[in-house]
């Protein structure tokens, strides 16, 4: 623990601090570009000198490690000589655009140059002119801007783990870009825009679009994947401008996917803005009372045991909640919230979550995963798996299709079975995981929504307690979910009730007519064709499968445009906020199931949110430790049975395309077509800078 | 003057052979074992008794660089030399490497032996293709002879040397960025803490030596110390290369003893000034990074670092470049300041930023297209980029443009106000 001063302030730091972190100890700020906490010490942007007594010049406080007895001073004549010096030659070669620059009013360079600039240029040559590389269709580049402090370089390369940025050239010709021309291959990706201290780099959909005082914030959780990232919604007026990542150590860090980050111009197309009824074959637009009494009476005259009820990936947790309470007051049985026929819930609440946490990721030393591609069906989950990797000491194994994770991983070959050579012993892999201390599965959904899914469960659960992943203080049994409203349902027991079917039941009695009467809570199912001689309700936020063939439409609100929990693969229950009001006539989910059940003369017991939230609190313990985990306690779950020898496939075959949103999204549609299905979408072949 | 029987590079000039019989029968590779033998503590002991400071630039006690090396340590230590010699004026290294090189050869080996290093890496500049190729034999004679390798030269000390070649950029003779060129990355200079001592080549303890500063080990070692300490001044002892171009009758690479007057330096050994003494402008004594001097300092100044560095320049490599009166000075200056902006790693700001910058002003200052302030304001910008960089680039392009402004603002005014006071057209 060393001890120095700062400014006279003696302060004492953990062992490995640098000055600037002393210095902030002592509550000096100071002024940096390149330094990042989270990202290697590059020490070039030289913002950020300080005195350090005895020494015979300024020294770069981010990268100079505090030690005993330094005495360090931090507004000496020196130090701002040195520091308005470093920004006059950062602006020498700025455009100084700041009235067109997106990152206006968001900017360290504008903020720092009011606190060191000049008022004034002694720079009367010409400006450095750097030509505009094109990353992709999500960062829009301003190459003229750059002051080349390589936090860009750093993240892509250490967190995201793809080698795609770097510097090229010498001196005042050195620029940062791809080598070879091409978009930053990385879910992740628009991560370096919020590292930007400038607005060299800017998000490409976002353009121009607004300015940042304009917008109204919001804090709020996101929902394009299970894992619940932080967010924060930019809205001005009734639109949702762009997402941010919210600072939360235990989840996402500060950084954000680029789905949950650019899937927002999917608010604004295929919504659902009005109630629709089909007549005659045709859904025509109606209002509330005619639609919502068509539901009433539909129900009403038809028996419980041919409803049944579906909850998709989206919903939150209020509205399941809501949707369960009324049905089940019908004497309805047959609920399911797998709609890709995972075989999980039925058992321990630990069967379905992802035990280890995001951050116990951080202890781990060996990783098996099982049918499951981190990469993509949790991105920032992924990131932590890498940042373990980074320390060293982790062994990652997979059973599965070869992917490239971001870090190594040793492939177990795709086949079932060794999963069962690992339960005897008998796998190669099995000596590795005899000899971990923190061991960890993780089984996707991948290995879940198989025939033999139950069969993998049990299996993965065999493994994780023949090879001690199970104790006090560890449970390294991960399932890692997919969908943002999963796990809240699964803790609603949104499952068949006793005499209930599940999904496979739901729709095999839809194709037969035993099942007449099918809801639809945003689930929009790959495939809908059982549902053609059903009476479909739609409840949801967007015209995607669910919508098409259903009977009547109920517009409900998307997850920035209403108050609802959701609960994270972890288990932990966050809460998304309103940011701005649904569209058109849709209205709150929870708000029209109340309205229904006064309907059909079933009124559910409550009037408000917080009546809703304290039902929902008694209902299941996780929602009323919002923003916590709790540990699962561990019990049985899975089902017997051999496992097939059919290789994995893994349950997301196109990252930018996954649900009703994203796939509203053309921002979304341009990723998929050049990251995944390989084509160049006309707008990338529009060249810029020396391309003319 | 430094006479005969003092000299250490006794076939600076190639008159004789380069090889492995004609360096034993100069004296080199003399039972080296027996030198070996004596311990690291006392090699290192000696050498800082002998006081060589570093010989690339900086004058650092080669000794104490040695003994800051961790002692006992069960990680792979380093040797890297430093043969990127690319300082203009500068071509003293390249002599060595094309005449001697056992010397080097010899010196790597003591100087690994005394770090407790078992690889030794000699980062040669890339357009040294002849020195390069006479290093590469002279290292396969070694082999082949036992001096180096397994148990060289039977000690039971093994001992493995590689020749690197660089690609033409000056940054890499900055001791950071060879070892990040040495790895296989771009070259850009580091930062420090931690010293390569600490951290270095692959992470491990490593020490970055000039060619010269190893080379003149092994006569140290022989000869003893105090026979080196007498030669020159205190605190400035031993012999040094001299490496003097430009305006002189006969340039050359010479050796001489610390601290010999350079007015000495040149008419002994140069031919002198051309066109006389009188006849000298200026002259930059150790290398382009060092600020230049003007005639009435060099009447007296004495070539060693203190008393350059008293006269607010520095020895440096101690390569002279001389000018006499019909030298652009303020020319000759923006080519430099160019040549620093052209290499310049890029990496941290002010010396991106600001070695351009003094570029262009300096060019439009040979033609006195400027205001009077911008000469103050080009002072200012140089000391703006000096002492903020991460490596010393940025002080060795301030420097030159300092010097200038110190010594010849007369002549920078005066082709100001002269532009100043023809008519546009007429200048044009």
């Amino acid at each position: 623990m060393p001890k120095l001063t700062v400014d006279g302030i003696e302060v004492e730091v953990p062992a490995g601090a640098t000055v600037m972190q002393a210095c902030e100890a002592a509550g000096k700020e100071i002024p940096r570009f390149c330094y990042h906490e989270r990202l290697s010490i590059a020490g070039n942007c030289r913002m950020c000198l300080v005195e350090m007594e005895k020494a015979p010049k300024p020294i770069a406080s981010c990268a100079m490690p505090a030690t005993d007895n330094m005495v360090i001073k931090t507004d000496t004549p020196v130090v701002q000589k040195a520091r308005k010096g470093v920004m006059e030659f950062l602006l020498i070669n700025h455009p100084l655009d700041c009235p067109i620059c997106d990152q206006g009013g968001e900017c360290d360079l504008q903020d720092q140059a009011m606190a060191y600039g000049r008022d004034g240029s002694r720079f009367h040559e010409n400006k450095r002119a750097v030509p505009d590389k094109n990353f992709g269709p999500l960062i829009k580049t301003f190459m003229n801007r750059c002051i080349h402090c390589t936090r860009c370089v750093r993240f892509i390369s250490e967190v995201a783990g793809a080698p795609d940025l770097g510097a090229t050239g010498r001196g005042e010709h050195m620029e940062i870009g791809t080598f070879i021309e091409k978009a930053v291959s990385s879910e992740l990706s628009g991560n370096i825009i919020d590292l930007c201290p400038v607005g060299a780099l800017t998000s490409k959909p976002y353009a121009y679009a607004a300015r940042s005082w304009e917008l109204r914030k919001t804090e709020s959780v996101d929902v394009l994947d299970a894992v619940g990232a932080n967010i924060r919604v930019d809205v001005r007026g009734g639109e949702v401008m762009r997402v941010l990542p919210r600072l939360n150590e235990d989840i996402n860090e500060e950084w954000l996917a680029d789905k949950s980050r650019y899937s927002v111009d999917g608010l604004k197309k295929r919504r659902l803005d009005k109630p629709y009824v089909r007549k005659n074959g045709k859904l025509v637009a109606v209002e509330w009372p005619e639609a919502l009494g068509a539901v009433a009476h539909k129900l009403t005259q038809t028996a419980p045991h041919k409803i049944a009820a579906l909850a998709g990936d989206l919903v939150d947790a209020e509205s399941t909640f809501a949707l369960k309470q009324l049905f089940t007051s019908l004497g309805v049985t047959s609920f399911d919230c797998r709609i890709d026929g995972a075989a999980i819930g039925g058992g321990a609440r630990a069967g379905y979550l992802f035990n280890t946490s995001i951050a116990g990721i951080e202890q781990a030393d060996v990783v098996l995963l099982i049918g499951s591609n981190p990469r993509w069906e949790a991105p920032l989950l992924n990131a932590r798996l890498r940042k373990r990797y980074l320390t060293g000491a982790l062994t990652v194994a997979s059973v599965g299709p070869q992917v490239d994770l971001t870090y190594g991983v040793e492939d177990l070959g795709n086949d079932p079975q060794v999963l069962d050579s690992l339960l005897e012993g008998t796998h190669p892999f099995a000596e590795v995981l005899r000899g971990a201390k923190n061991p960890m599965v993780i089984v996707g959904m991948g290995a879940l929504t198989r025939a033999d899914g139950g069969a993998n469960l049990a299996a993965a659960r065999g493994i994780a307690e023949a090879y001690g992943m199970i104790s006090d203080g560890w449970n390294g049994f991960n399932v890692l979910n997919t969908a943002a409203g999963r796990v809240g349902a699964l803790d609603l027991d949104f499952l068949p009730q006793p005499g209930g079917r599940n999904l496979a039941g739901i729709l095999a009695g839809a194709a037969s007519g035993d099942v007449e009467i099918v809801f639809l809570l945003g689930a929009d199912l790959a495939d809908t064709s059982a549902l053609k001689n059903a009476f479909v309700i739609y409840q949801g936020h967007h015209g995607d499968s669910g919508a098409a063939v259903a009977d009547v439409i109920l517009p409900g609100a998307a997850y920035t445009e209403k108050d609802g929990t959701y609960v994270n693969l972890e288990g932990r229950a966050q809460r998304a906020q309103r940011a701005t009001f649904p569209v058109g006539d849709a209205r709150d989910d929870w708000k029209i199931l109340r309205a229904l059940s006064a309907l059909i003369g079933k009124t559910l017991p409550f009037d408000n949110l917080g009546e809703l939230r304290a039902l929902l609190a008694q209902t299941a313990p996780s929602f009323a430790a919002v923003g916590q985990v709790t540990q699962a306690a561990w019990g049985p779950f899975g089902a017997a049975g051999a496992l097939s020898t059919a290789p994995y496939a893994y349950a997301i075959s196109d990252y930018y395309r996954t649900d009703p949103i994203s796939r509203a999204s053309e921002t979304m549609a341009k990723c998929s077509a050049l990251f995944v299905q390989g084509r160049q979408p006309d707008d990338l072949l529009e060249r810029v800078g020396t391309y003319g | 003057m430094l006479r005969d029987q003092d000299r250490i590079f006794t076939n600076l000039y190639g008159t004789q052979d380069f090889g492995l019989a004609g360096a034993q029968a100069r004296g080199d590779w003399d039972n080296t074992k027996a030198l070996l033998e004596k311990g690291r503590e006392w090699i290192i002991d000696e050498t800082k008794k002998s006081g060589l400071r570093g010989r690339g630039g900086a004058g650092f006690s080669t000794g104490m660089k040695w003994s800051f090396m961790p002692k006992a340590s069960d990680r792979p230590h380093y040797l890297v030399v430093n043969a990127d010699e690319g300082e203009p004026g500068t071509c003293k290294d390249r002599e060595i490497m094309r005449h001697d090189p056992h010397k080097l050869i010899e010196g790597c080996l003591i100087a690994s032996f005394a770090i407790g290093a078992k690889a030794c890496y000699i980062y040669i500049r890339g357009e040294f293709w002849l020195e390069g190729n006479n290093l590469e034999r002279a290292i396969d004679e070694a082999y082949a002879a036992g001096l180096v390798g397994k148990n060289a030269c039977g000690s039971g000390w093994d001992f493995e040397i590689y020749v690197h070649r660089g690609a033409g950029a000056y940054i890499c003779g900055e001791e950071t960025a060879l070892i990040e060129s040495l790895e296989g990355r771009k070259g850009q200079p580091r930062l420090k803490p931690p010293f390569p001592a600490g951290a270095g080549l692959y992470g491990l303890p490593t020490t970055v030596n000039n060619v010269e500063s190893i080379a003149v080990v092994p006569t140290i070692l022989r000869r003893g110390a105090e026979w080196f300490a007498g030669l020159g001044r205190p605190n400035n002892t031993g012999t040094k290369l001299f490496c003097i171009s430009g305006h002189v009758n006969n340039p050359c690479t010479v050796e001489e003893e610390m601290g010999i007057p350079l007015k000495d330096l040149l008419d002994k050994h140069c031919g002198g000034v051309r066109g006389g003494w009188d006849n000298l402008l200026a002259v930059i004594p150790g290398g382009s990074s060092v600020p230049v001097l003007p005639k009435s300092i060099c009447d007296t100044v004495l070539m060693d670092f203190d008393s350059l560095r008293a006269e607010r320049s520095g020895l440096g490599t101690a390569a002279v470049i001389v000018m006499d009166q019909s030298t652009d000075i303020v020319k000759a200056i923006a080519r430099l300041s160019k040549f620093y902006m052209h290499e310049s790693c890029g990496q941290c700001t002010p010396c991106r930023e600001g070695t351009g910058w003094m570029w262009r002003v300096m060019e439009r200052m040979v033609k006195g297209q400027a205001d009077i302030g911008e000469i103050d304001m080009l002072e200012e910008v140089s000391r703006q980029i000096e002492g903020h960089t991460i490596c010393a680039l940025g002080d060795a392009a301030a420097w030159p443009v300092q010097g200038l402004i110190r010594h010849f603002r007369p002549e920078m005014e005066r082709r100001i106000l002269e532009r100043k006071s023809v008519p546009a057209q007429a200048a044009e």
